[in-house]
């Protein structure tokens, strides 16, 4: 079964940051990889992320079904760009060279660069979110967001989410063979409808289950006096290291960077075709 | 020792939603370092007074509550529930979903982390917790992947990590597998000692519990104590068997023997209970002149599993499986967690598909059917009722697996309440299935499986979480369906239910069987009761006890005495 939040534990120095700077980091980096879309500023931070990805010891066979996922998210997005807006690159750069065919849909370098440029955008962010996924202990994650100032029931609750959705994944697991066994057709063969109707048979029991173990779960928390004070402590927590402090600063810095090349290129594109 | 430091004063609750009390008129005392038993048959509100100890009564569900109950010489309901806790440490019955860390350390420093205790001295208190039930091993494994008797260890680390002057333990047996739960008798003793703390226990097995001595035992019946007495005294009256709750079995056999039990034999254990001479002749007596059981036919095989090996990735969980089922049996297969026995139960119900072997229905190769296919003909029912239930009325609920095959409506009606008149549904043929006990919701899901006439059907643990007079209601209920001749094999690792109930049990252990034999036969050889985490039957221990030479033939004896003489 393909779990989403797979927290992998390997020794590397990205496993060893907090998991409140791993979060402020992801925050200014997809912020500062969203703000432009100067092409030598992309490809420095896809780079990285890539340089990145091998320091934390992850490897591509860990995430290949979120990879998956995003890269058919990227063929279809960037057809449906292609579909809708061809010349999309030609209004952005102010140029018009056509390479092939002509008409609405001619070919041109400007609505490749622009189709490059998005591809970037992709490659810059993604292994970055995959790595926040797979390096950050969820309950340390729990801590260090309750350092920075957020509730610790808030926190606390996230830690919750993180360690139940194996169970819930194993019971819907469950519930859907019995419920096949009954003769509810789960298959392609049965219409979309159908098929809907089915996944109700499975959801209810799957819910009510769900409520009885939340019911267990909070008297359990109670008995053991979650709540009694204002504050808690925490096993897992974790001191903030010089080497966290560095990391924020570089991200913010790239925040910054990202903001200077927008002045400079007088817009959010950098234009090589001028 | 005499501090009494719980103390109930004619006490009763009422829950807001109930239009009665479910407990009454309680007067109960516990004495510091004490072990108490209180059992009782469901919905004797022995849970609820588990709540009234522990603070979940009044702080989690409201009531009306009258009289007193302190802890410590004051009355619980001006404390806080989080002072109650640093006094009552609970250790629940659902193991699974009392985890509320990621990790095993994380969950037993839980506690701790509410209450602000810093580091160093929470990573050492933890460490300490955990030695002290041996899982400190184990800090930094994720609760899922430990055994069901080590989560009962991490949860009562959890608790231990503060000081408590009681453990309460509501059905610690409940999903432990014999011999674990004989371990978790043996580790609660311990730690009793070991702290000094008082120590209720909350069950209705109670052979099992008394697998170490406890001071008293408090029995219940409709929200009212009705017994307060030594285990001797109380296995001497007639109090027990009229209550619903089951005897351990040496008494049992020692009562059709004809001998009278009294307080002096210490019958509260088999190692204690006196047998003298007169015992003896009379057992003996009962053993040589019982009537021997009825010759069974040679039935043709239904199901038929050769040589069939599943692995899970990283994980073999079957080797080189070869068993048949015939038809018209009622069959057990047993064995520990993980031993590959729901494994065996999914690849013959197609939710799995083996890497080796072959599964035969009727003689015919079943490798070509999907799940919706065999279920024609193999009905699978689980554990737990509301995973199987989606819909808002009984009827409906039965009705489904025909309404998905496509059956006229008008042929629909018939079977339905056939299947609802045999599994004793026809009165509530119109209620909504929330408003039925978790027992007759199991009914309704063998029902529903019912009625698409299934030639086998597989129950797991079609017992579990029962009471002794619930659990022999749906026994009864699956011997009156293989009577007539619905073939049915139960995944257990009730030992009762193999003995008395299956012709014949299987037993798995790593993904292997070890043993394809009668209930007698298995619960009498040393070899598989080790290996399958098992646990010896007492009634061997008195035949021993009582000179018989075939301790094997004596237990068989007392299955066919009860099924011919007894039952009925």
């Amino acid at each position: 079964m393909t779990n989403l939040f797979n927290y992998i534990d390997r020794p590397s120095p990205i496993h060893r940051l907090t998991g409140a700077t791993k979060f402020l980091c992801l925050l200014l980096w997809s912020f500062a990889a969203m703000s432009t879309y100067d092409t030598r500023f992309l490809t420095a931070l896809a780079v990285l992320s890539l340089v990145l990805f091998r320091v934390s010891r992850i490897g591509l066979r860990d995430v290949k079904f979120m990879l998956g996922f995003t890269a058919v998210f990227l063929v279809i997005n960037s057809i449906f760009i292609y579909l809708f807006s061809p010349r999309h690159g030609t209004e952005l750069y102010g140029t018009c060279t056509v390479i092939l065919g002509s008409g609405r849909y001619a070919l041109t370098k400007e609505q490749l660069f622009y189709h490059l440029n998005y591809f970037l955008k992709y490659l810059a962010t993604i292994p970055i979110v995959l790595l926040f996924v797979s390096t950050t202990n969820p309950s340390e994650f729990a801590a260090s967001l309750n350092k920075l100032g957020v509730k610790y029931s808030v926190a606390y609750s996230v830690a919750l989410a993180l360690r139940y959705i194996p169970d819930v994944q194993q019971e819907y697991h469950e519930i859907s063979q019995a419920q096949q066994a009954r003769g509810i057709e789960m298959s392609k063969k049965a219409s979309v409808t159908a098929r809907l109707r089915a996944a109700s048979s499975i959801l209810i029991p799957l819910i009510l289950s769900s409520m009885e173990k939340i019911e267990v779960v909070s008297n359990a928390m109670e008995l053991r006096c979650f709540g009694k004070h204002k504050k808690r402590t925490w096993y897992m927590a974790r001191p903030f290291r010089a080497a966290d402090i560095l990391c924020m600063v570089f991200c913010a810095l790239l925040v910054a960077a990202a903001f200077a090349l927008n002045h400079i290129n007088g817009s959010r594109f950098y234009n090589p075709f001028i | 020792m005499d501090e009494p430091i719980l103390e109930f004063k004619h006490f009763s609750f009422q829950y807001n939603s109930q239009s009665e009390p479910t407990v009454m008129d309680i007067d109960f005392t516990l004495r510091r370092g004490e072990k108490v038993l209180i059992a009782g048959p469901s919905g004797c509100g022995k849970s609820t007074l588990a709540n009234c100890i522990n603070g979940l009564i009044p702080f989690s569900y409201r009531g009306e509550m009258t009289g007193s109950v302190t802890l410590g010489g004051r009355e619980t309901r001006d404390l806080s529930i989080f002072e109650i806790s640093r006094m009552v440490g609970t250790v629940l019955q659902d193991s699974d979903g009392q985890f509320v860390g990621l990790t095993v350390a994380e969950d037993i420093a839980f506690a701790l982390e509410n209450d602000c205790v810093e580091e160093p001295e929470l990573h050492d208190r933890v460490a300490a917790a955990a030695k002290l039930v041996d899982v400190d091993t184990h800090l930094s494994h994720a609760p899922g992947e430990l055994s069901g008797g080590h989560k009962q260890r991490v949860s009562l680390a959890g608790v231990l990590v503060d000081d408590v002057d009681i453990l309460l333990f509501d059905e610690p047996l409940a999903n432990l597998d014999p011999a674990t739960g004989k371990q978790a008798m043996e580790l609660i003793d311990r730690m009793q000692k070991e702290t000094g703390a008082a120590v209720i226990i909350i069950e209705h097995r109670l052979e099992d519990v008394l697998h170490r001595d406890v001071d008293r035992i408090v029995l219940m019946r409709e929200g009212r104590i009705i017994a307060d007495q030594s285990p001797d005294e109380l296995l001497s009256g007639p109090l027990l068997t009229e209550t619903g709750i089951r005897e351990p079995l040496y008494i049992t056999a020692l009562k059709y023997a004809g001998t009278e039990i009294t307080p002096a034999m210490a019958p509260h254990s088999i190692r204690t209970v006196v047998i003298d001479e007169t015992v003896r002749e009379k057992v003996q007596h009962w053993y040589r002149t019982a009537p021997p059981a009825p010759p069974r036919d040679e039935l043709p095989e239904l199901l038929e599993v050769r040589d069939v090996s599943f692995a899970y990735p990283g994980h073999q969980a079957l080797r080189h499986i070869s068993v048949a089922i015939r038809r018209g049996e009622l069959t057990a297969v047993v064995g520990t967690n993980g031993a590959g026995k729901t494994t065996f139960s999914k690849v013959v119900c197609g939710f799995e598909t083996q890497q080796e072997g072959s599964v035969f229905l009727n003689g015919e190769d079943m490798a070509g059917l999907s799940i919706k296919e065999r279920a024609d003909h193999i009905g699978y029912v689980m554990q737990n009722p509301n995973q199987m239930i989606s819909k808002v009325q009984i009827y409906d609920e039965v009705a489904l697996g025909l309404r998905t095959r496509g059956v006229p409506e008008e042929e629909i009606g018939p079977r339905v309440e056939d299947a609802l008149r045999v599994c004793g549904l026809w009165p509530f043929r119109n209620w909504p299935v929330s408003a039925l006990s978790f027992g007759q919701k199991k009914r309704v899901t063998i029902a529903s499986i019912l009625v698409l006439e299934p030639e086998l059907i597989i129950l797991d643990e079609p017992t579990a979480g029962q009471d002794y007079r619930h659990y022999t209601d749906i026994m009864e209920f699956l011997t009156e369906l293989n009577r007539r001749g619905v073939t049915i094999c139960m995944i257990t690792h009730d030992m009762h239910l193999m003995l008395e109930y299956a012709r014949r049990a299987v037993v798995f252990s790593r993904g292997e069987i070890i043993a394809d034999d009668t209930g007698a036969n298995i619960l009498t050889d040393p070899d598989i009761i080790a290996r399958a985490s098992l646990k010896e039957t007492s009634l061997y221990d008195l035949a021993v006890k009582c000179g018989i030479d075939s301790p094997r033939d004596f237990v068989q004896r007392f299955i066919d005495y009860e099924r011919e003489a007894v039952r009925k």
